[in-house]
């Protein structure tokens, strides 16, 4: 099989305006919604963009490596029995987490407490979606 | 992968006689494969498959599924832990054709159920729980 | 593939620690972890089992400071050594940038360190990435074994065994005791970097 380590560098290229139009996309259309922090991550777990409300100081690089390793464990098992699992989601007391896909290159991970709705929050996030899939065109 | 060589075998906390193990795997059979489940597995929190059921349709690498199962219900626990929660609910994985489902027994084992469109998921979830009820009793005897 | 962020000048590179099972990859980062913590922010995540061996990974993000006017954040992963443990491993591998190969010294460990080699070599083939190609560093670990008696394998023969057709730099380490773990981390460090050198211009 021929090896392509010459592209591995970064199969995407993303300049500082369109971060800046990405961070801008979670602030306004996820934090602004209540969400209480957001990563947006590539599948090996590096962080690409992040937005929070300030109010939660949480690891977010550990964050990142666990959920990349978490869907990509799901995504194996799935593999495993035949199947793509699309819905990743975790529900807990007070937080949880809500995974999407971007393509097959990035995932979006959601923090989100009671306050917000899971109907309204998969509305905003599949919005949010769009918005950064226009950011490359 | 390769077989070739033996890994050190990891000591387990937990003894099940060949007994226990029979009555295990009855329980795993009766009441979730006859109703319908393809596939179950009774695993160690380190991946070990402890005893398994199966409708004998399905050829699945169940090993690699246990192995990501537990990483993943680890990945799952520490991830909540840094969030600030005890414990995430287990949910299940929803697929076309199949699906999985797990579920804790005590804290030491996951229960790792595949079912396809032939059983309700209100109806998985009871067989599991009794399973699990009898799994439990299997220890006390 | 690491990120090169242009917003905040910043780069997140994964170097990952592989090797057979009980060779010393986790007790590596153990031993950068304490050695930098005070460098290093966040706590090191370890998912392993009640037997403390590892089952998916450990992972440590380590900043290094500035290079070409970047903030570099090399993220520190191991593997689960275990052969039963290949899907898993194989998962971790996804999007490295760089590899320290752990191989243990001791004599009878020497099958081990062949066939973990080899199982890398397939792993990174799934990800259109070859051993050859790859920032790569060997370290022959538990050096520090033979003064206590244990019979450990001559330099040459792990050099034959493991580096005759890779030739590339290698350590002679204990990581218990730390001997040689900076040195390897400075050195796929800049192998990493070198790398990824001509996208940071």
């Amino acid at each position: 099989m021929a090896s392509d380590d010459d592209r591995s560098v970064t199969d995407y290229t993303l300049n500082q305006v369109q971060l800046e139009r990405i961070e801008k996309i979670l602030d306004s259309d996820l934090v602004r919604s209540g969400i209480n922090s957001v990563l947006m991550i590539d599948m090996a777990g590096n962080i690409i963009a992040k937005g929070d409300n300030g109010k939660c100081n949480h690891d977010v690089y550990a964050l990142a490596a666990l959920a990349s390793a978490n869907f990509a464990a799901v995504d194996t098992m799935a593999n495993i029995v035949g199947e793509d699992f699309s819905l990743l989601f975790h529900k807990g007391e007070h937080e949880s987490i809500h995974f999407s896909k971007i393509w097959n290159e990035f995932l979006l991970i959601s923090l989100f407490g009671k306050d917000v709705s899971l109907g309204l929050l998969r509305l905003k996030i599949a919005e949010a979606i769009e918005k950064i899939k226009s950011v490359w065109h | 992968m390769a077989d070739n060589y033996d890994d050190d075998i990891s000591l387990t906390d937990y003894t099940l006689g060949q007994d226990q193990l029979e009555k295990i795997e009855n329980i795993l059979t009766k009441d979730l494969v006859d109703s319908g489940v393809h596939s179950v597995l009774l695993i160690d929190m380190a991946g070990n498959i402890i005893a398994k059921g199966d409708s004998g349709r399905y050829e699945h690498d169940l090993y690699s599924l246990a192995a990501l199962a537990s990483a993943n219900f680890a990945a799952v626990d520490t991830m909540a832990k840094i969030v600030g929660e005890d414990e995430f609910s287990l949910l299940f994985h929803k697929g076309e054709n199949e699906s999985i489902h797990f579920s804790k027994v005590h804290s030491e084992f996951l229960l790792i159920t595949i079912f396809g469109k032939e059983i309700s998921l209100g109806l998985l979830r009871l067989k599991v729980a009794e399973a699990i009820e009898k799994i439990k009793s299997v220890w006390s005897l | 593939m690491a990120f090169v962020n242009l917003k905040n000048k910043e780069v997140q590179a994964k170097v990952v620690f592989y090797g057979p099972g009980r060779g010393g990859k986790t007790t590596n980062l153990e031993y950068i972890y304490n050695k930098f913590r005070d460098r290093i922010k966040s706590d090191m995540v370890s998912i392993k089992t009640h037997g403390d061996r590892t089952l998916f990974f450990d992972f440590l993000p380590f900043d290094i400071g500035k290079i070409m006017g970047y903030d570099v954040k090399i993220q520190l992963y191991t593997v689960p050594g275990q052969v039963k443990y290949n899907a898993t491993r194989r998962l971790v591998l996804k999007g490295v940038d760089g590899m320290v190969f752990v191989a243990d010294s001791m004599v009878e460990q020497r099958e081990k360190n062949l066939l973990s080699l080899k199982n890398l070599q397939e792993n990174l083939t799934i990800y259109k990435k070859s051993i050859f190609k790859i920032p790569l560093v060997l370290q022959y670990n538990k050096r520090d074994l033979e003064k206590q008696g244990i019979p450990v394998m001559p330099l040459d023969m792990m050099e034959k065994d493991l580096n005759s057709q890779l030739k590339v730099p290698y350590f002679e380490a204990s990581a218990l005791a730390g001997d040689n773990v900076i040195n390897t981390l400075k050195k796929i460090i800049s192998l990493t970097m070198a790398s990824l050198q001509n996208v940071l211009k």
